[in-house]
C-alpha cells in the first residue's frame, strides 16, 4: 500500500512542479468547445443539439493530450525498469499512477464541462449530467488511454498513434456519455447510460492495470 | 500420436510451416467449389425476395463478410491469448497475419452494406446499429495493424497487438450494445435489418455454403501469410 | 551461496549473445564482468535480475526482489524532482525506512546538491545520486551495469570505497565495466 501511495503522491508532486502539463489540456478544452460555435451560423438553433457531442469530443481529445505523456518520462529516465524490480506487483503501481493522472488531468476537464455547457446554452440539469458523465467517462478513458500509451511507450510517433488506438476503444463511453446528456436535455431519465458508464469505469479500473503492466513489460523485451 | 503431442507440435515453427503448406493447399482447393456454388446459387438460382427483389442478393457477400469480420477478430484475440500466456511464436504470427485479412472482410462488409443501402434506404450510409458497430470494428482492426507496423521488433509488436486485440475483443460486445442502445434512444430504425428470422431454404443454403467458402478462403490466405511471416522472421530456413 | 547461475543462455532481439554462463557468488565476493561493446554484459545483468527472460538455464538466489539492487545505464531519477525526493520515492516504493538517506548522501558527497532538481546536476553527480540508492536501501547483492560511467577520478574512488565497505559487511556484487577495476579482495573477473 505504501508503494502505491508513493507512486500516487509522486505524480501529484510532479504535477505541482510543471503546471503547464495539466493547464494545457484544460486550455485546449476551453478553446475547442468555445470555438465550435464559430463554425455554425450565429445563434443557430441547431447548436444546442450538438453541445453534448462538442463537450464530450473536446474532453476526449484534451485528455489524449495529457495521456500521451503518462509513461514517457518514466520510460526515458529508467524509472519503469526499477518499478519492475520493486517488491510490489506492477499492476498495483500502474493503478496508482493512472488514478493520479486522472486526478491531475481528467478531473479538471470534468469539473470544467458544466461551465462550458452553460456557456453553450445547456440547462443546469443537463450541465450536471454532462459533468457526472464525464467524471465516470474520463476515469475509464484514462485507464484505456493509459493502456494504449503503455503499448506505444518509447515509440517516436506515439502522440499521433495514440488517438488511433484509443478512440475506437472509447466509442461506447462517448455514446453513453453524450446519450446521457441528450436524454437530460429532452427531459427523459439519464440514469441508465450513467449506470453503464459507472459499470464500464469499474470494469476498467479492475482489469486494465493488469493489461497495462503486461504492455509495459513487453516494451523492454 | 496423442492429442497433446499433436498440439505441442503446433508450437514449433518448422512443423507448423509444413502443416500450413498442406492446410493452405486444401483450404484453397475446397474454397473454389464452395465459392462457385455459393455465387451461382445465391446470384442465379435463389428466388428473388418478395420485398427487396433482386437487390437482396448482395447479402451473399455482405453477411458472410460481416460474420468473418467478427470471427477473425475473435480468432486474433484467442491467438493473442495463447501467444501471451505460452509465449509461442507461431501464434504471434497467426495474430499479425490475420489482422489485415480481417480488416479486408470488414471493409468488404461495409462497402456491400453501403451498396445495399442505396437502393433500400435511398442513401449509402445510415447510422444503423450493425453498420456502426462494423465501422468501429474496422477502426479496431486498423489500430492493431498500425500498432504492429510502428513497433520495429517483430515479437514485441506481435505481443503488443495481442494485448490490444484482447482488450478490443472484450470491447466489441460493449460497442455493439452501446450502438444498439444509441439507435433506439434517438430514432427507431425505420428500415428492416438484414437476416429476417425466417429464410427459405433455397435462400439459406447458398448463404451457408458461401460462408464455408469464405472460411476456407480465409484459411488459405491465413496459412500463406503465416508462412510468409515465419520466413521473414527467419524462423524457417529457405530451401 | 548468494547467487548461482547454471548454463545460462542470453539472447536479445532473437540473436543469441551468450551461452553456457555458469558461476556462483558468495558473501564478500565480487565479480567483474568485462567485455567489449555488444558482448552482452548488459543483457546478462538484465537476465540475472529478471528484466529479460533467459532463453535457457537457471538463476538461483534472486527470486525475491529485496535481495538485490540493480542499477542499469539509466539512473532512474526523475529530472524534475530533487535528489532527496527521488531517493525518498525509491525508499517508499521498496518499503524501506528513509533513515539512511542522509548517510548515503554524505558518503557520495551529494549533501550540497541534495535539494537541487536532478536535471540541474552534472552527469557524474546524477550517477552518484543513482548509486546513493545502494546505501539508502540495504541489500546483500548489487548488480551494477557500468557504475563508473560518467564518474570522475574522485567519483571512482568513492565508488570503490563503497564497494569495499559493502563486501566487508558480507555483501556481494556483480559489476560490468569495460574499464579496469582496482584489485580488491574477493574480486574475480569474467571475460565475455
Amino acid at each position: 500500500m505504501s508503494a502505491l501511495k508513493a507512486v500516487f503522491m509522486r505524480e501529484l508532486q510532479l504535477a505541482a512542479r510543471s503546471r503547464a502539463d495539466w493547464a494545457q489540456p484544460v486550455f485546449f478544452y476551453i478553446l475547442v468547445s468555445l470555438l465550435f460555435p464559430l463554425g455554425v451560423a450565429p445563434n443557430s438553433t441547431a447548436l444546442p443539439l450538438f453541445v453534448p457531442a462538442i463537450l464530450w469530443m473536446g474532453a476526449l481529445l484534451a485528455a489524449l493530450l495529457g495521456l500521451e505523456r503518462v509513461f514517457r518520462s518514466d520510460f526515458e529516465d529508467g524509472t519503469l525498469e526499477q518499478l519492475f524490480l520493486a517488491p510490489v506487483p506492477v499492476s498495483f503501481l500502474v493503478l496508482g499512477k493512472l488514478l493520479a493522472a486522472w486526478l491531475v488531468l481528467g478531473l479538471p476537464l470534468a469539473l470544467l464541462s458544466p461551465l462550458l455547457g452553460l456557456l453553450l446554452g445547456l440547462s443546469m440539469h443537463a450541465a450536471g449530467v454532462v459533468m457526472l458523465g464525464l467524471l465516470l467517462g474520463t476515469l475509464s478513458l484514462f485507464f484505456l488511454g493509459g493502456f494504449s500509451s503503455a503499448l506505444l511507450v518509447g515509440l517516436p510517433r506515439a502522440g499521433v498513434l495514440l488517438p488511433v488506438l484509443v478512440l475506437p476503444l472509447v466509442s461506447p463511453i462517448l455514446i453513453f456519455g453524450a446519450g446521457a446528456a441528450r436524454a437530460a436535455m429532452s427531459g427523459s431519465s439519464a440514469e441508465a447510460p450513467l449506470y453503464f458508464l459507472a459499470a464500464i469505469a469499474v470494469f476498467c479500473i479492475c482489469l486494465i492495470p493488469l493489461a497495462t503492466a503486461t504492455a509495459l513489460r513487453n516494451a523492454f523485451e | 500420436m496423442t492429442l497433446w503431442t499433436w498440439l505441442k507440435s503446433l508450437t514449433s515453427p518448422p512443423i507448423f510451416f509444413a502443416l500450413a503448406q498442406r492446410l493452405g493447399f486444401w483450404f484453397g482447393l475446397i474454397s473454389i467449389p464452395l465459392l462457385a456454388y455459393g455465387l451461382i446459387g445465391g446470384l442465379l438460382l435463389a428466388p428473388p425476395d418478395y420485398q427487396q427483389g433482386e437487390g437482396y442478393r448482395i447479402i451473399y457477400i455482405h453477411v458472410p463478410a460481416a460474420w468473418m469480420s467478427l470471427f477473425i477478430y475473435s480468432l486474433m484475440a484467442a491467438a493473442g491469448g495463447i501467444a501471451l500466456i505460452w509465449r509461442i511464436k507461431v501464434w504471434e504470427c497467426v495474430l499479425t497475419a490475420a489482422a489485415p485479412i480481417g480488416a479486408s472482410f470488414t471493409a468488404l462488409a461495409l462497402v456491400t452494406g453501403m451498396l445495399w443501402g442505396k437502393p433500400m434506404w435511398g442513401t449509402y450510409w445510415v447510422w444503423d446499429a450493425r453498420l456502426t458497430s462494423e465501422l468501429v470494428l474496422l477502426f479496431l482492426y486498423v489500430g492493431v495493424i498500425v500498432l504492429q507496423q510502428s513497433i520495429a521488433d517483430a515479437r514485441a509488436a506481435a505481443r503488443a497487438c495481442a494485448l490490444l486485440a484482447i482488450v478490443g475483443f472484450v470491447n466489441v460486445p460493449i460497442v455493439h450494445y452501446s450502438v444498439e442502445w444509441w439507435n433506439t434512444l434517438h430514432q427507431g430504425p425505420s428500415v428492416t435489418k438484414f437476416g429476417k428470422p425466417t429464410m427459405d431454404a433455397s435462400m439459406l443454403v447458398p448463404l451457408l455454403v458461401m460462408t464455408l467458402g469464405f472460411m476456407s478462403f480465409f484459411g488459405h490466405v491465413l496459412m500463406r501469410r503465416v508462412q510468409n511471416e515465419l520466413l521473414s522472421r527467419g524462423e524457417i530456413s529457405r530451401g | 551461496m548468494l547467487i548461482s547461475v547454471k548454463d545460462l543462455v542470453v539472447a536479445r532481439g532473437g540473436r543469441t549473445l551468450l551461452t553456457g554462463i555458469c558461476f556462483g557468488l558468495d558473501r564478500e565476493q565480487a565479480l567483474h564482468v568485462a567485455g567489449s561493446n555488444g558482448s552482452g554484459k548488459t543483457s546478462l545483468l538484465e537476465s540475472l535480475c529478471g528484466l529479460r527472460a533467459p532463453e535457457h538455464g537457471s538463476v538461483e538466489g534472486l527470486e525475491s526482489a529485496d535481495v538485490f539492487h540493480w542499477i542499469g545505464h539509466k539512473n532512474a531519477l526523475n529530472p524534475a524532482l530533487t535528489v532527496v525526493e527521488n531517493l525518498r520515492f525509491w525508499c517508499r516504493v521498496n518499503n524501506a525506512s528513509e533513515d539512511r538517506i542522509e548517510n548515503a548522501l554524505d558518503r557520495l558527497q551529494l549533501r550540497a546538491q541534495q535539494h537541487r532538481a536532478c536535471r540541474e546536476l552534472s552527469v557524474g553527480q546524477r550517477r552518484r545520486a543513482a548509486l546513493a540508492r545502494l546505501l539508502a536501501v540495504r541489500r546483500p547483492l548489487w548488480l551494477l551495469d557500468e557504475p563508473l560511467s560518467g564518474l570522475d577520478a574522485g567519483g571512482v574512488d568513492l565508488f570503490i570505497e563503497m564497494l569495499k565497505a559493502h563486501l566487508a559487511l558480507g555483501g556481494a556484487a556483480i559489476i560490468t565495466s569495460h574499464q579496469n577495476l582496482p584489485p580488491l579482495n574477493g574480486m574475480r573477473r569474467l571475460q565475455l
